[in-house]
């Protein structure tokens, strides 16, 4: 492969570093309308009444909607891709505007105006009467015996809860001379934290509602507005410009389906409803916090005789993506480890906090916290190594998960260990660190994961591709599947120019979304869509490859499986030697007065495979005791995703996720009002998101592996990089200090807690 | 509501702009100038999305009253482009070290990198990191940011050098 494997500069760079990339807010009118959401100031409750009245009396208001003039439609806000089966459907638990509060930040009102200063000024005089509930706040108080139903359909809260059992727990347990080891672990809430804010602006042309949304699913967008609204797919026009990140926020449906109906309201003029930063924090999706008890029985040789989890997460209001998150952590409890019985119980509990979504990795942090930071306390009851230990344990070549049939089809795991070991000279400074009894001492500590590639086959995974020739030669690609900052663009056109034999200038990616005219794709998230739709690109590049040698045979009266593209020139097969450009048949074949033809490719892949990536990452910490402060001195993530497409996004998808999983170890967590519930640091200040100077050097490194099933040998990559971070450090800290902290974030203030009862603080 | 005319030059041209007394210079850059480089992710400082310079310092311009801007030279990122098309240096280090993903962060990054660059006193890494903490990141986990503005400084430098000696 020529194209494949190198590191290419992104095709969006240079209208990016320009400032000429337009994002939602660039393609804003300048007369669009201004649209401001009322949230309620309490948690649980009823809406009863508003008074209007003063609102109305702003100068530049042109409507004013309640929660009680909404379509009474309850509708889904997840992003899966639908299912015809009603058992699998999303659950549709909110209205565009709800009367029944569930929240503090729930929407109940909207505004509409002229300008952006009214719109603000007129949400604040609104008056609303309510009747207040008790808020339920933690999932203990929602499970409660007798605590009120946050939706009536779900009388104890309990969203779903599922349990699997691999062979039999109880029968295990009863081998002799089997070590018991027993923990429990916490996650907290944290937020995407998107630089651009949660924002769409809608209008009405043609007879349809046109939605240009900050989104990473357009087609899943048109879908759930038709749901929410009650009118036809075909009704709808979603278009999705770049988008100023994503991280699985916006695979869920935010500001649009509301937006939607407050254009029609106003006779299909423009509206732009742009949340603040507060309100994205608080009222678009956050991480789910997960809870879990683990129980590992183990034999002296460190081989898993048997290991059962409970866990619970944390829905808040609304089901959005609900169970599946915490059945993704409760399966990769099993895949990481397939040894042994295992057994599992899961439950999604709402409660009146913000709700959660989807976000990078999809319950895998939070599993990857607890089972590698449960794997760290085996190895340190049974003083087994913390290497020998996983690898004996780990999920090997060939392994098919039994529920999914999921199989390893490559894995690179044990050769990423060896390097990130090597590179850290982890076992070395392991034992050196051992016995420490400074107030500052030094710590290693590492994490392995295994992530899968898409949703099969929970899910449907399809993709669609396009490819059109021009006169020059060269062609446009049109993808239903996503830019999202992560290089989507920018691989599908290495794949395009890899499989036409041809140059990466003669690929024009075409990265703007329309649902009217884009190939159907379900969108960024899982990390698929170089797995997924990259078999769509490949599909149509050999589809496309064929028609051009086709015309070519014509021209050159040969035949065409003799012949071939090489760097845009029509070349005997096996030869080399060029006959005609591609431009010539292109030209040729427009214009043709005897045989003209339009040379354009369009296919679709139906994907019913799945693989796992893998990876591992490596930490070296320095602890201040007296100070509670942990500063990172040194960290490596070595992952295996199959043959990488291109190096230089790859290695920037492993820092982006290394960050976000330095931030989830050690900094951030969404705060509430214990009494409230109301969101306590909602902004980026008091959210304690890593600047450069909070983020030490960081060191992304690959074991390819050249994957069966991937398009081009390839396998997941996005998402991974943030899932094994914070088990490191977590582990980093228990080899520095004895001590292990089993919640998230290692902050001061739960450290100075942890090293008081550890004695480790006078 | 009360207008005023602000005066003011920006990427080089004088320009003369009538505007609500209460807007944010970021408002009067994106709505009157149409310098849609100046991205709004906080609108309160935080984030750095909207950074420009103003005589020459960066500054949060979301929370720089417009009509503060009196007199001053503004640069923004369009102003790094010249007519040609040709862009600068910082801008190609950006594209070639991967430093940018989603590109919503990266005008401002950009701006608050060019005292960094246009300095003669050489900045370590832990001193560019300071210097742009004002700017939030998702993406990258600034490593390739920081790549980026350390080469084109030390090619800064030793072009300053080149020339010197001439």
């Amino acid at each position: 492969m020529e194209i494949i494997g190198t590191a290419l500069n992104r095709v969006d760079a240079r209208d990016k570093v320009t400032g000429m990339a337009k994002y939602t807010g660039d393609l804003v009118g300048p007369h669009a309308l201004i649209a401001k959401v009322l949230h309620s100031t309490f948690a649980n409750g009823l809406v009863t009444s508003f008074d209007l009245s003063e609102a109305w009396k702003v100068p530049g208001v042109v409507d004013i909607v309640t929660c009680f003039d909404v379509p009474d439609i309850q509708f889904p806000t997840a992003g899966h891709p639908w299912s015809t089966d009603k058992k699998h459907q999303d659950i549709a638990d909110r209205k565009l505007l709800n009367t029944r509060v569930r929240f503090y930040g729930d929407d109940i009102a909207a505004v509409v105006a002229e300008n952006e200063i009214a719109a603000t000024e007129a949400v604040r005089k609104i008056k609303v009467s309510y009747e207040e509930y008790q808020p339920l706040l933690t999932i203990e108080a929602a499970m409660q015996a007798g605590a009120g139903a946050i939706h009536d359909e779900r009388p104890g809260n309990v969203v779903v809860r599922s349990s699997y059992e691999i062979g039999s727990f109880e029968d295990a347990i009863k081998e002799p001379g089997l070590i018991r080891i027993e923990g429990d672990y916490e996650t907290p809430i944290v937020q995407h934290c998107h630089i651009e804010k949660a924002l769409s602006f809608a209008y009405m042309e043609a007879g349809k509602i046109v939605i240009v949304s900050a989104t990473q699913i357009p087609h899943i967008i048109r879908r759930i507005c038709s749901q929410a609204l009650g009118i036809g797919f075909g009704d709808l026009r979603i278009i999705k410009p770049y988008i100023g990140g994503g991280f699985g926020n916006r695979q869920d449906a935010l500001t649009e389906p509301l937006n939607a109906f407050l254009t029609m309201r106003v006779g299909g003029r423009p509206v732009k409803l742009e949340y603040t930063r507060e309100e994205t924090f608080c009222c678009t999706r956050v991480r789910h916090a997960m809870k879990f008890h683990i129980v590992s029985y183990v034999r002296a040789d460190g081989t898993f005789a048997a290991r059962s989890i409970v866990a619970y997460s944390n829905q808040g209001a609304y089901a959005s993506h609900a169970h599946a998150l915490v059945a993704n952590a409760v399966n990769g409890f099993r895949m990481m480890y397939p040894q042994g019985a295992i057994k599992s119980e899961a439950y999604t509990v709402y409660t009146n906090l913000p709700t959660a979504g989807a976000m990078r990795a999809y319950g895998i942090p939070q599993i990857g916290f607890a089972l590698e930071s449960h794997v760290d306390d085996i190895a340190r009851a049974t003083g087994l190594d913390t290497i020998d230990l996983r690898t004996r344990n780990m999920m090997k070549l060939g392994y098919v998960d039994p529920p999914t049939s999921i199989t390893c089809h490559s894995t690179g795991l044990a050769e990423c260990i060896q390097k990130g070991e090597a590179y850290l000279k982890y076992r070395q400074k392991r034992e050196a660190y051992a016995a420490q009894t400074g107030l500052v001492r030094k710590g290693v500590g590492m994490a392995i994961f295994c992530y899968k590639t898409g949703v099969y086959p929970i899910s449907l995974e399809t993709s669609a591709c396009r490819m059109v020739l021009n006169q020059d030669g060269s062609l446009q690609l049109q993808m239903g599947a996503t830019e999202i900052g992560q290089g989507a663009d920018t691989v599908f056109a290495m794949m395009a120019a890899e499989t036409l034999g041809m140059t990466m200038d003669k690929i024009h990616v075409m990265s703007r979304q329309d649902t009217d005219t884009t190939p159907y794709d379900t969108g960024a998230y899982a990390s698929r869509q170089t797995y997924v739709s990259g078999m769509a690109v490949k599909k149509t590049a050999e589809s496309l490859k064929s028609k051009i040698l086709d015309f070519a045979a014509f021209m050159l009266n040969k035949e065409a499986w003799d012949l071939d593209i090489k760097d845009n020139q029509i070349v005997r097969k096996n030869m080399g030697t060029p006959l005609i450009s591609v431009a010539e048949v292109a030209v040729e074949s427009c214009y043709s007065l005897t045989n003209s033809t339009h040379i354009a490719a369009e296919e679709s892949h139906h994907c019913s495979d799945n693989t796992y990536a893998f990876g591992v990452c490596f930490a070296e910490i320095e602890v201040d005791i007296p100070m509670c402060q942990i500063k990172v001195l040194d960290i490596i993530n070595v992952h295996d995703s199959g043959r990488l497409i291109n190096r230089q996004t790859a290695e920037g998808q492993v820092h982006g996720g290394m960050s976000m999983g330095l931030g989830y170890g050690l900094y951030e967590y969404l705060k509430f009002d214990p009494k409230t519930g109301r969101m306590l640091n909602d902004n980026l200040l008091d959210y304690k998101l890593m600047t450069a100077m909070d983020t030490p050097e960081l060191n992304a490194a690959f074991v390819e592996t050249d994957d069966p099933t991937g398009p081009y040998g390839n396998k997941a990559l996005g998402e991974p990089p943030v899932i094994p971070v914070a088990p490191a450090l977590r582990n980093a800290l228990l080899n520095a200090t004895g001590v292990a902290v089993n919640s998230i974030p290692l902050n001061p203030e739960k450290l100075f807690f942890a090293f008081e009862r550890a004695g480790i603080l006078s | 509501m009360t207008r005023k005319t602000v005066t003011c030059t920006i990427n080089g041209k004088r320009r003369e702009f009538s505007i609500d007394v209460r807007s944010s210079l970021s408002e009067m850059l994106r709505g009157e100038a149409s310098l849609d480089s100046i991205k709004h992710g906080c609108d309160v400082g935080e984030c750095g999305a909207c950074t420009v310079l103003i005589d020459g310092r960066p500054f949060n311009s979301c929370i720089y009253l417009a009509v503060w801007a009196e007199g001053k030279e503004i640069l923004t990122l369009e102003g790094l482009t010249d007519t040609k098309g040709t862009i600068s240096d910082i801008q190609q280090a950006f594209m070639d070290e991967g430093a940018v993903q989603c590109g919503f962060c990266t005008p401002g990054f950009i701006m608050s990198s060019i005292p960094i660059i246009t300095s003669d006193t050489p900045a370590s890494r832990e001193e560019i990191r300071k210097q742009v903490s004002g700017n939030l990141c998702r993406c990258t986990g600034y490593e390739n940011i920081v790549n980026a503005i350390e080469k084109t400084q030390k090619k800064r430098i030793e072009e300053r050098k080149g020339s010197g000696k001439k």
